[in-house]
């Protein structure tokens, strides 16, 4: 029996007047690819900063491995990496640099963090990158930099916010494949937020958001063959009343 | 968390806010150039219009330059407390204070470390600008150089945790003007930097009455007794009590309940 990565009940959370996310419900497994889509202003960065903690939930509970995020916050965070939709590395310094300070931060050791850098550069083919600025790589090496920081202090589950925007066809598919790869090869659990449905595959559990509700939620197959879709962008397009 | 991880994520913190000031050259001669100025060119003007009175912790008459040496080690430390700031604010518009604030270790703690990381940092140009200062006459006892350590620390810490607080509160690096008018300059002017408090008396009550609640005025005479090996009590006891209430403010500032993260965050 796996036990749940991520369990989040009744979460709600709103902006003054505006309800920006509904009872919201998941359960990801680990090593489970789960996928988030929502049109834009649908609500997933606001899950995102709450599942980070740079926000507090108006009201509900989330669970990291059953580490409840508002009563062992920290031990939660431990088993959370972050990929967030603006990139967070720092310009000015190195690759290594920007890893270096990830893994302090997390209170490894400098000899730790040392040896780790090298296995994620070289798990992500950026170790003769290591001593470049950040300035100087294109955007597909830096969202790469971003998922081996994300996975320096070894996460149970990964956290990526419209992790691939901004980024070519090609950088794109990679991405979302490294982290498929790493969810079936090391057990890592992965809340993937996007817009774009190309990026999620049928047998992909996923949820989908609109307007802080859930409007669907279940294996993407299953969910077309129930609300009669031909395919995964007319079950979006039907569920959401936009343009595909 | 064991310790040695709490001491990790303190050396990170400080190895960032180092790595970062050495590539920025241009900061750290532009932050000597400014008192080197004032004591050049503003201490020469002012040397014959302003008579000091033998004050403590001076023990004869002395020159301008060295009155005002002290109020330019703060002016240091307090352009410092708001360049931290304003890159606090930066990062948080470029998105790189979220690396920081998902740590898994207490968010109070992290900021207790970018506080005495960005402090520290302001020691080394105090430093390089007191030892530049000799060129000029302004040569305490040896034993001053030594007890200016802890003195400019508790001012350093006081105005960088003045600079964390208002990195909590603005919202956009355009406001930052707003800080250099409302702030800096009257904390710099409203302070004993480059009058001593009697003479602002002997012109305006109020005006002196304002010097005198000024924390900035209390972490100059710190440094200013500290440089002549003497202890100012009083200065001391502002100083930490003005620290302590801006660090909880700013610990409060950048709580997710309550402050700027709540209202800045996006509505997606």
């Amino acid at each position: 029996m796996t036990s749940a990565a991520l369990h989040i009940s009744n979460l709600c959370y709103q902006y003054g007047e505006r309800l920006a996310l509904d009872k919201l419900n998941v359960d990801i497994a680990e090593g489970e690819f789960f996928g988030l889509l929502g049109p834009n202003g649908a609500g997933k960065t606001t899950l995102m900063s709450l599942l980070t903690r740079l926000l507090k939930p108006a009201s509900g509970e989330i669970n990291v491995f059953n580490y409840s995020l508002n009563t062992h916050g920290n031990q939660a965070m431990r088993q959370i990496g972050v990929v967030f939709q603006q990139s967070t590395l720092d310009l000015d310094l190195s690759v290594s640099q920007n890893l270096e300070y990830h893994g302090a931060l997390h209170g490894l050791s400098p000899k730790e963090v040392s040896a780790r850098i090298q296995q994620e550069l070289a798990r992500f083919e950026l170790g003769d990158r290591q001593h470049d600025r950040v300035r100087d790589l294109n955007g597909g090496h830096r969202r790469r930099v971003e998922l081996a920081r994300a996975l320096l202090h070894r996460p149970k589950l990964l956290l990526l916010d419209e992790a691939s925007s901004g980024l070519d066809i090609d950088s794109r598919a990679n991405l979302n494949a490294h982290v498929r790869t790493l969810c079936k090869t090391e057990g890592i659990a992965a809340l993937w937020t996007t817009h774009l449905i190309e990026e999620l595959h049928d047998q992909d559990n996923i949820l989908i958001l609109n307007k802080g509700k859930c409007l669907a939620q279940g294996e993407a197959k299953t969910l077309q063959e129930q609300h009669k879709a031909k395919d995964l962008p007319a079950l979006f397009s039907q569920l959401t009343r936009s343009v595909v | 968390m064991t310790i040695s991880a709490y001491y990790y994520c303190f050396v990170g913190i400080l190895k960032r806010e180092m790595t970062r000031f050495l590539q920025q050259r241009s900061r750290f001669f532009s932050s000597l150039v400014r008192p080197l100025l004032w004591l050049a060119v503003f201490a020469a003007g002012f040397r014959s219009a302003l008579g000091i009175a033998i004050i403590p912790p001076y023990e004869t008459y002395i020159s301008y330059e060295v009155y005002i040496a002290p109020g330019l080690i703060g002016i240091i430390l307090l352009f410092n407390g708001m360049q931290s700031s304003l890159s606090m604010v930066y990062d948080r518009e470029v998105g790189s204070m979220r690396v920081l604030l998902t740590s898994p270790i207490p968010r109070a703690y992290l900021l207790i470390c970018k506080l005495l990381a960005t402090s520290l940092v302001s020691l080394f140009q105090v430093y390089a600008f007191i030892a530049i200062a000799r060129l000029f006459d302004i040569t305490p006892p040896l034993m001053g150089y030594v007890y200016l350590l802890p003195a400019a620390l508790l001012p350093a810490l006081m105005l960088s945790a003045l600079g964390l607080f208002l990195s909590s509160v603005i919202r956009q690096l355009e406001n930052f003007a707003g800080v250099m008018n409302f702030i800096v300059f009257p904390m710099f002017f409203l302070s004993s930097a480059l009058y001593p408090l009697w003479k602002m008396r002997e012109s305006n009550e109020i005006i002196y009455q304002i010097c005198a609640l000024n924390p900035f005025t209390h972490g100059i005479e710190l440094i200013r007794f500290a440089l002549y090996g003497q202890f100012n009590l009083q200065a001391f006891s502002v100083c930490i009590a003005t620290t302590l209430v801006f660090l909880a403010l700013a610990i409060f500032g950048y709580d997710p309940k309550h402050g700027l993260l709540k209202r800045k965050a996006g509505g997606d």
